[in-house]
């Protein structure tokens, strides 16, 4: 590695140039791991898109960048003459997802202001039970709703597919709010009323403004996790209330038993590009609800 | 930081009550945060707690219908642990009422393989994502310019719903698909064990590695930067710095992320069922309780009831003897806090 020179001058400065070497060969690893790590998080993705838009014919064309353009694809994922009802599904994922995320707001907010804010027994124990809550799998409950779903003729309806949702989006929001209030400055609420504003003043002008993203985010993240639910609404829904997920999980092509590759795509594209959207302009705070409460 | 009121501001408003200010605070505290726990912690008895006590029941009761392996009539009511036994040991109930063990190809003579297979998922994603996950964070948690596209980057897997991946793995898995075209092999990916499990190891490893280094790294930003300048000073080297300063003090995050990795695989459902539909040794322990339930609640409700205790003790061997306390780590500054 360093080269040996006969006088101290030269040395130096060789050291100098290996030091130099070094952080630029340092800094060209960091650059090449995170191109490796870009491409690998991306490549699929952008295959997925580059499919999504290539003609039928053309669905095994293994060609790198956008060939045989077309827009076929989506007119298929949206076809009811071909049994797919993308567009039914969407509007069920989002009416799905959408009263989820409102109704574990609606409660999570109190609890998760009351977990971060307030003293009392039983802390510890409330949030083991939400954490547990979180971890919860799916078809432990997924048998016994089942069932009684049938009895009751819920099968098929929204609320049978809302009221799973909730049971690992509530404890979800609950877990994400907490860390989010733990760490605002509510003391300036206290200084908002010593300088003489009222508690509902106090709460619309300081409170609000402070508590909004954190609610924000953290609704990103409770739609995120309902929209891609997929193994109760794939038991509980039938074909009118079938959400996304599960529409593209049994996708009917042009040709009966051809699995219809591209037009699946273009339905993973559409069902993915606004959340990739979302996920790019949010992405600082969604980094930080994700990893809230994991760690400190 | 303080969640209290400031004394002094307290004390001026409730006169003559100095000593049983802080102990009626408490009091007045814990009413409200009753008030405002209670509606969800009664929204989560009534979604989790209530189905899984009837689960429970449930798995008491006696399938009734036909006997799906000799084809007579079944009663129901109460049968004791009569369908645990069947998943346990395999069996089923043969002609004339015996019992023998379940005939291979049956749903009750996989309850066993099915155990074996999601644990080798587990094991195995988690061993990668683990691995893969911290060289990310370690990458991620470096300066450079460009940083923000390679964090964005990292959530566009974990944004795509676990369907689509499972979907688009299953188009670049195909036969004629990307995969046997770039490495010039022709495996049938989902048509025999081994290739099936490593397509189904792949997606999941893409789709989850990004959680886990973002979780990591949020761990490694929370040690002081002095330290590895000291340790530097000492003359330690990176392996040294890593070894004695980085893997001890992320530890801590690394452990819960870990659990929750943990749990989350052994619930895997949506990859195996959309990508093989369970065949071919893919066949997780949620497969099977979902093809249970279009042949008998209740015995499904006891195959669920096994699974839901194999990842509570999966969950408490992890928070007991391993150290990857959540509940701590969510509760952050709440100890600190207490008076």
């Amino acid at each position: 590695m360093s080269t040996s020179t006969a006088t101290g001058d030269a040395r130096t400065a060789a050291a100098k140039g290996v030091a130099r070497r070094r952080v630029m060969w340092a800094s060209s690893r960091t650059y090449i791991s995170a191109i490796v790590i870009v491409v690998w998080c991306l490549l699929p993705f952008y295959w997925m898109v580059v499919t999504a838009f290539r003609d039928v014919g053309y669905t095994f064309d293994p060609t790198p960048f956008f060939t045989h353009v077309t827009w076929d694809n989506f007119a298929t994922a949206f076809s009811s003459e071909m049994g797919n009802h993308l567009d039914r599904a969407l509007l069920n994922s989002l009416f799905i997802s959408g009263v989820t995320t409102a109704v574990a707001l609606l409660f999570g907010v109190f609890a998760a202001y009351a977990l971060a804010r307030l003293n009392f027994r039983g802390k510890f124990m409330v949030l083991g039970v939400v954490l547990g809550a979180s971890m919860f799998p799916g078809v432990a409950i997924v048998t016994p709703l089942f069932q009684l779903f049938t009895n009751i003729n819920w099968t098929g309806t929204y609320q049978a597919l809302i009221i799973p949702n909730i049971s690992f989006v509530l404890p979800l929001t609950v877990y994400t709010l907490t860390s989010f209030f733990r760490e605002m400055p509510w003391e300036l609420e206290e200084a908002a009323r010593i300088d003489g504003c009222t508690a509902g003043e106090a709460f619309r002008k300081v409170i609000m403004p402070l508590a909004a993203p954190a609610v924000f985010t953290t609704a990103i993240l409770a739609f995120i996790a309902a929209w891609n639910e997929y193994l109760i609404a794939s038991i509980l829904s039938n074909d009118a209330t079938q959400t996304v997920t599960v529409a593209i999980a049994s996708f009917a092509g042009s040709q009966p038993h051809q699995e219809p590759y591209t037009a699946v795509m273009a339905a993973g594209t559409v069902v993915t590009i606004p959340l990739v959207v979302l996920v790019l302009i949010f992405q600082r705070k969604i980094v930080a609800g994700l990893t809230a409460g994991a760690v400190k | 930081m303080s969640t209290h009121l400031d004394p002094a501001v307290k004390s001026s408003k409730t006169p003559g009550s100095k000593e049983v200010g802080a102990d009626r605070k408490e009091k007045t505290q814990g009413r409200l945060a009753a008030m405002l726990i209670t509606p969800t912690m009664v929204v989560l008895a009534i979604v989790i707690a209530y189905p899984v006590v009837n689960a429970i029941i449930m798995s008491l009761q006696q399938d009734e219908g036909l006997d799906p392996v000799t084809g007579t009539f079944v009663a129901g009511g109460f049968a004791g642990f009569a369908n645990y036994i069947h998943w346990i040991f395999q069996q089923c109930t043969g002609p004339g009422g015996t019992t023998v063990s379940c005939p291979p190809g049956t749903l009750g003579a996989q309850f066993w393989s099915a155990t074996g297979v999601t644990f080798f998922f587990t094991v195995i994603t988690v061993f990668f994502e683990t691995i893969l996950g911290f060289w990310m964070a370690l990458i991620m948690a470096r300066a450079f310019r460009g940083r923000s596209v390679l964090r964005a980057a990292v959530l566009v897997p974990w944004a795509i719903p676990t369907a689509v991946t499972a979907k688009l793995w299953f188009f670049i898995f195909a036969f004629d698909g990307i995969a046997n075209t770039l490495f010039h092999t022709s495996i049938l990916w989902t048509g025999s064990e081994g290739p099936a499990r490593a397509a189904i190891i792949i997606a999941d490893i893409w789709k989850t590695t990004p959680f886990m280094a973002l979780l990591i790294l949020a761990g490694l930003q929370m040690i002081p930067g002095d330290i590895y300048e000291a340790a530097k000073v000492d003359g330690a080297s990176t392996w040294q710095r890593f070894r004695m300063i980085t893997l001890p003090l992320v530890k801590p995050a690394l452990m819960v992320a870990i659990l929750f990795r943990v749990l989350d695989a052994l619930r895997m459902y949506d990859l195996p069922a959309i990508m093989t539909g369970g065949a071919n040794g893919t066949t997780t322990l949620s497969i099977l309780v979902v093809n249970q339930i279009r042949i008998g609640f209740n015995s499904a409700a006891a195959l669920s009831t096994i699974t839901f205790l194999i990842i509570f003790i999966v969950a408490f061997i992890f928070v007991r003897f391993l150290g990857a306390n959540a509940v701590e780590s969510a509760s952050g500054e709440a100890k600190g806090k207490q008076k």
